[in-house]
């Protein structure tokens, strides 16, 4: 397969600057688009079956098309680009920003032109210091060569971008969040309706995207909408190519573009070099913290949207965590919570207060300290805490490694209540110290 | 476009007819809120460098309004600062022209906002799932017997302050650790000596 987003990027490489960028045959998408109408290239996004990277899979083109225009416009109209990657276990947007900054930004003007948007913010997550130094490079160039500013390359169309680089927090990811953290109000989640679209970003009409999603339109533009369905595997409506990871202790983790709907085992086996000597495969969470544990059965599953969800869990970001034989899962599952507990943003009590209760009650059990009622307890939770019991979808994320885990891992969690031990221990994978020393 | 009064000092995005697109709406040197609560030399205290109110002006240039740059206005007091004071929130609030609980309800919340003194460097160190499967726990253990401290400590000799951080997206160089901006690789109990001799 040929690798479209990743094609510029070489390990240990430097990016490409403006000039080896544009003899790659970059920026030519970015011409080609401006001599379209703004609302052929919506059409063409819809049409390739392009799907939310950021985890939730939602249609690009339906979300774009929400945008009111024409006499209903009410600009200025804005693009939201989510850097802020900080879901555990997920490493595609560093990539893809340190390793072709340029991509990302003809990306972002193709994509502010065809919503007709007037300012493009980029919300970048803090700790990414080396992203924020190369994008802020080639925003810099991109400027210089007249790709940025007023009438870009003698068009009617002036964008500019800022890059805004926040102080670290999970939920300022969540699309509402994110709006809030971006006008420097404390970052929860905001009530939908009315949709981002119609009022977002001051109150404006705004479109949120992940990285990864926006990096394929020019690809799109380029080569066209059933290129982009031809070189994907999935059955459903699920275009292009996908970076899926493997994180844990498989031989080789890393990152790979490749089509989406990608076999889960190809990933891991073919890609990831499998398991390390002296461990065998447990459970894997498809894409990220908030995705649920799948078990070895399920390796065959194609790694699509609608696959996934049909076998019970969901794609997330395509980046796999992988849990090995030798790792307490009770261990793994608070070490999950606590992370979920810890970026609850406070504001719906049952994330505040629930959270933080189900990472005591799953520390109890690994240090042997579990008693029976506590598994019934943390089912209740698992019902508690999702569906539209919770504000936001950050408490229903952080119950599906639970809820998932305590069927998968049932055998270890008797285990531990039986024996009052964790027998993991002393491999050296025991439960989190800061989260020991919390809880005393 | 976006409405407003064009005060504004030249930076910042225009919209096609080359208006600005935020004009600087805020009021002209605003007069500190509390002012007649301090005494003169604490006002003097209180004023911001003339390198950080650049900085904070370049930053306005981008945003509508000036709540919008309170993220950016107090990681550049950090940066200048080593980190955020009460008096250093209320000096950025009083240049904003906002209220310091408006400001304190932003600061709060960011894990990456220091509210309490660190030390001359900041470890993070990942304690995220696959940090964690990888070994996070001994390599932290390691790390604490060596600074002598605990998660949220500085050592006494002020060089390094020890937290943990959520995921760096680094999860296949797992543990990873960041000092200050450096990300490293890779870290276990038997290099992470080598990695923090790095740093004075």
């Amino acid at each position: 397969m040929e690798a479209v987003l990743t094609r510029n990027i070489r390990a240990g490489r430097e990016p490409l600057d403006i000039g080896a960028y544009e003899k790659a045959g970059g920026y030519q998408s970015l011409r080609k688009a401006l001599k379209l109408a703004p609302g052929e290239i919506v059409e063409m996004v819809k049409q390739s079956n392009l799907r939310g990277r950021g985890g939730g899979g939602f249609p690009t083109g339906i979300k774009w098309a929400a945008i009111p225009q024409g006499d209903d416009a009410r600009p200025p109209a804005y693009l939201l680009v989510n850097a802020d990657e900080m879901e555990p276990g997920t490493f595609k947007d560093r990539l893809l920003m340190e390793g072709d900054p340029h991509q990302c930004i003809e990306a972002f003007i193709i994509s502010a032109y065809a919503m007709q948007a007037q300012a493009v913010f980029i919300f970048l997550r803090a700790a990414y210091h080396e992203s924020a130094r190369r994008l802020a490079r080639a925003l810099a160039e991109a400027r210089d060569k007249g790709y940025l500013g007023q009438k870009i390359l003698g068009s009617d169309y002036s964008l500019d971008i800022v890059l805004h680089r926040s102080a670290g927090r999970y939920i300022c990811g969540e699309e509402t969040s994110l709006l809030n953290a971006m006008e420097g109000v404390r970052p929860i989640p905001r009530a939908k309706p009315p949709l981002p679209q119609v009022a977002g970003l001051w109150g404006q009409p705004t479109v949120v995207n992940n990285v990864e999603t926006l990096c394929n339109v020019p690809h799109i533009v380029e080569r066209g909408a059933d290129w982009f369905n031809g070189v994907s595997l999935a059955e459903g409506k699920d275009g292009g190519t996908k970076l899926y990871g493997a994180s844990g202790r498989v031989n080789r983790p890393g990152l790979w573009e490749l089509p989406m709907g990608t076999p889960a085992r190809e990933i891991l086996e073919d890609y990831a070099g499998g398991m390390r000597e002296g461990y065998s495969l447990r459970a894997f969470q498809p894409g990220g913290a908030s995705t649920q544990f799948v078990g070895a059965d399920k390796l065959d599953t194609p790694m699509d949207f609608d696959s996934m969800s049909q076998a019970g869990a969901r794609l997330g970001t395509g980046t796999m965590i992988v849990l090995d034989d030798k790792t307490c899962p009770i261990g793994a599952l608070a070490n999950l919570e606590h992370f979920f507990a810890q970026e609850s943003c406070g504001w719906c009590t049952p994330c505040r207060e629930g959270l933080p209760w189900t990472e005591r009650l799953l520390l109890g059990i690994e240090n042997g300290d579990g008693r029976a009622e506590d598994i019934d307890v943390l089912s209740l939770h698992t019902r508690f805490l999702s569906g539209k019991n919770t504000f936001c979808a950050h408490a229903p994320g952080a119950m599906m490694p639970l809820e998932s885990g305590m069927a998968i891992f049932r055998d270890e969690f008797d285990e531990h209540i039986k024996a009052k031990r964790c027998r993991f221990r002393g491999s050296g994978f025991g439960v989190r110290d800061s989260a020991r020393e919390k809880n005393g | 476009m976006w409405i407003g009064e064009e005060r504004g000092s030249g930076v910042g995005i225009r919209g096609s007819g080359g208006e600005l697109l935020f004009p600087d709406t805020r009021t002209p040197n605003p007069e500190p809120r509390d002012a007649q609560k301090k005494n003169a030399g604490a006002l003097i205290d209180r004023m911001l460098t003339e390198v950080e109110k650049r900085e904070i002006e370049e930053e306005r240039g981008h945003y509508p309004d000036n709540r919008a740059v309170s993220v950016e206005a107090l990681k550049i007091v950090q940066r200048a600062r080593g980190w955020v004071s009460d008096d250093s929130l209320a000096d950025v609030a009083d240049y904003l022209g906002l209220s310091t609980a408006e400001v304190e309800s932003v600061a709060t919340f960011y894990s990456l906002i220091y509210r309490q003194p660190v030390g001359r460097h900041v470890i993070h160190a990942c304690d995220s799932i696959s940090c964690w499967i990888m070994g996070y726990g001994d390599m932290c253990e390691t790390l604490k017997q060596k600074l002598g401290v605990g998660l949220g400590g500085t050592t006494a000799d002020g060089r390094f302050t020890l937290l943990p951080i959520p995921c760096l997206g680094n999860c296949d160089h797992a543990p990873a650790v960041m000092i200050d901006e450096d990300l490293h690789n890779d870290v276990t109990a038997d290099n992470v000596d080598a990695i923090l001799e790095r740093y004075d």
